[in-house]
């Protein structure tokens, strides 16, 4: 159906993942993610060609909430409890983490372009190839370059996003239970990781991740 | 299938009640009847297996009743310990041994609970015929074992626990991709519709899209890899297996690290039925050899006797991947070495656990003689020693050895080379660390907490019927072990 709703969605988790990149506190970030979320949770919707599939609108429903309300606000009442600093500290600062951004795009186009669909593969998008590469690099960008062990969960939340762009725009025949105990696995690592962050947080009074380097050989 | 189900549920459910039970006791039973009963329904499945269905998406082939069964026995083995480590664990505070300030262990009922979601979650990824399922699986034991490690609530366990949490967890998300290129390598071969179940991909291997597989292949390498602990990906094992109690790294060690390895097994076989071995061949063997080469650097200078058997872990990780990647009776090794690894390891860790508990140090400098102060576990030590080094007539030589013929029908002389020179470097550095421990007088250093519990029988009889396997499995392999 329409393509050009499903290209919209995806520009637009591309401009979150710029925008989160060039983000200096840990609540925007936060909700940035949190937006992502609810934008992916839209895309099950247009992707199908044969109109609306009930397994779709099940994947749709629950990314939605999970991704879109739920983690935010776990992550924001677990970032509440631990009064951690406002501030991102990153290792690279907003404005070259932008620009890196920048480039990790047109790195994606490159691959994208690179890689030979096998015939029969219904493809939602030219552009769901680079954005899900993109989406996945701006999370393991977040993750190694920001100190706050939160802003590694958000990184390991776009991570996931851009791995979930991906199977539901090539891969979106995986049946229903699949997906749902993905997405169970990833409610639960997010619920894990809150709780270890919360534990950090009273255990060493900061949750900079730098700064955990006791174990060594 | 009603086997399969009960083998998966019987352990969730059990867990789930130990969650919400407050009577001490009943946890300890339920731990100890969801163990037996497990391990009797694994057992039962030797002798009536379930014919796998095609389609169907849990199921049993030798493979993973082999990992299934190693899980089972080792769970149950860690389970009898638990009841005693979990006695001795009980009073409300303890002394950290390393820095001496005060802390407190995670509430019994969350250990006990996650502990049985743990073996439900082994026994998921070892029933999967689906590899999605098999992922859901892989992603359930790292949430269900990171409050494991973090037992014992200080400092340096939630280092340990955050490292596993999010290296592991970043780690299985690229399995995750890998799993997508896998659907998407194999919907060229159908009308579009993709099912990752192993057995139809096995059927129609041929019109697997072959770029896309390999890419497949590197992700599941990497992904699956990172939770198996071969370097360079294995940052987060030292520390966890190391930090962690002692029931719980021998399971990590010696269950865990197979299920992983079970993920990449099933794709590198597919491969190799897809005709692109030569493709997964080369990166397994590359993989093993450099898993090898850091554990014998690591273990050379090791300090910590925890963590030197993690570093064998990654070393014994390194074997398996490299006796698949040579094929032939390589595959056989591997599987054979997996076993005998995972009793191995296991009873060290829990003999390293009674060591740890008499001299009240990881500190492999400040224990001497524990054949005098601990006598069946100063043995256990030395033949655990013996037996993660690969000398006969322990299974892991006979394992070993078969690797290195693998190596030698190839051709490959170097590998070959390599393998064996490594292999020395490592029963030499060992040695180095194992023999004085075992050996000469105790130091004073651990003298105020020594004999506080001698040697009760749950602290040695499960260690000694773990090796007493190992040996078992040297001196005969049995015909069904051949059939794998």
């Amino acid at each position: 159906m329409p393509s050009s709703v499903s290209e919209l969605i995806l520009v637009a988790v591309m401009l979150t993942n710029l925008a989160l990149l060039g983000m200096g506190r840990l609540r925007s970030s936060i909700r940035m993610v949190g937006l992502q979320g609810m934008t992916l949770g839209v895309l099950p919707l247009c992707v199908s060609s044969q109109g609306l599939m009930w397994p779709l609108v099940v994947i749709a429903v629950g990314s939605f909430a999970l991704k879109g309300l739920v983690f935010p606000w776990w992550l924001t009442r677990t970032w509440r409890a631990t009064n951690a600093q406002a501030e991102v500290a990153p290792i690279v600062g907003p404005s070259a983490s932008t620009a890196l951004g920048a480039a990790l795009i047109a790195f994606s186009f490159w691959i994208g372009s690179r890689f030979q669909l096998p015939p029969n593969v219904p493809v939602v998008s030219r552009l769901a190839m680079p954005v899900a590469v993109a989406t996945l690099l701006s999370g393991l960008f977040v993750i190694v370059t920001r100190r706050q062990a939160l802003m590694q969960v958000l990184g390991y939340l776009v991570l996931e996003n851009g791995i979930f762009v991906f199977g539901l725009a090539l891969a979106h025949e995986e049946p229903l239970l699949v997906e749902m105990g993905i997405l169970l696995d990833v409610f639960v690592a997010v619920f894990v990781m809150g709780i270890a962050v919360f534990h950090i947080a009273r255990e060493f009074d900061h949750i900079d991740v730098e700064r955990l380097t006791e174990l060594r050989d | 299938m009603s086997v399969l189900l009960a083998l998966i549920l019987t352990p969730a459910v059990a867990g789930c009640i130990a969650f919400a039970w407050s009577s001490r006791g009943g946890r300890r039973a339920i731990l100890l009847l969801a163990a037996a009963s497990h391990l009797a329904l694994t057992l039962w499945l030797w002798f009536q297996r379930p014919v796998v269905a095609s389609q169907s998406w849990l199921g049993v082939d030798a493979m993973g009743l082999l990992f299934l069964t190693v899980a089972s026995v080792l769970f149950f083995a860690a389970a009898v310990y638990s009841l005693g480590y979990l006695h001795d664990e009980q009073q409300s505070s303890h002394v950290d041994i390393e820095e001496g300030f005060l802390f407190i262990n995670e509430p019994e009922a969350v250990f006990v609970g996650c502990l049985l979601l743990f073996l439900a979650s082994m026994t998921l990824v070892t029933l999967s015929q689906h590899f999605g399922l098999l992922w859901v699986g892989v992603e359930a034991t790292t949430l269900a074992t990171a409050p494991l490690i973090y037992f014992h609530r200080h400092h340096r366990s939630l280092e340990a626990t955050w490292k596993y949490l999010l290296i592991c967890s970043v780690g299985i998300a690229l399995a995750l991709l890998g799993n997508f290129l896998l659907a998407v390598a194999a919907s060229s071969s159908r009308s579009g519709h993709a099912a990752l179940i192993v057995l139809c991909l096995q059927q129609q291997a041929s019109h697997l899209h072959g770029p896309w597989l390999r890419a497949a292949f590197l992700f599941f390498l990497v992904g699956y890899g990172t939770k198996m602990g071969l370097a360079p990906l294995h940052t987060w094992l030292p520390d966890a297996h190391s930090e962690s109690p002692s029931p719980v790294s021998a399971l990590l060690s010696g269950a865990l690290l197979n299920c992983a390895f079970l993920g990449i097994l099933r794709l590198h076989q597919l491969c190799v039925a897809a005709g692109q071995g030569d493709f997964s061949q080369p990166l397994l063997i590359l993989f093993g050899l450099a898993s090898m080469l850091v554990a014998s650097v690591f273990l050379l200078r090791q300090a910590d006797f925890k963590r030197m058997l993690a570093y064998s872990s990654v070393e014994h990780m390194g074997i398996l991947a490299l006796g698949v990647g040579l094929g032939g009776v390589g595959v056989f090794g591997a599987l054979l070495h997996a076993v005998n690894h995972s009793l191995t390891k296991a009873a060290l860790f829990l003999v390293a656990g009674n060591i740890l508990a008499a001299y009240a140090t990881k500190s492999t400098s400040d224990v001497r003689g524990i054949r005098r102060v601990l006598p069946a576990t100063g043995i256990l030590w030395l033949a655990g020693f013996l037996a993660i080094t690969g000398s006969p007539p322990f299974g892991t030589f006979l394992s070993e050895f078969t690797i290195l013929k693998a190596a030698l029908d190839q051709q490959h002389a170097v590998v070959a080379v390599l393998y064996l020179v490594l292999l020395g470097l490592i029963f030499i550095g060992m040695a180095n660390l194992v023999l004085p421990m075992t050996q000469g007088e105790a130091l004073n250093k651990g003298q105020p907490h020594e004999r506080k519990r001698g040697e009760p029988l749950w602290s040695i009889a499960p260690a000694a019927v773990l090796l007493a396997l190992t040996l078992t499995l040297g001196l005969w392999v049995p015909d069904w072990l051949g059939g794998t």
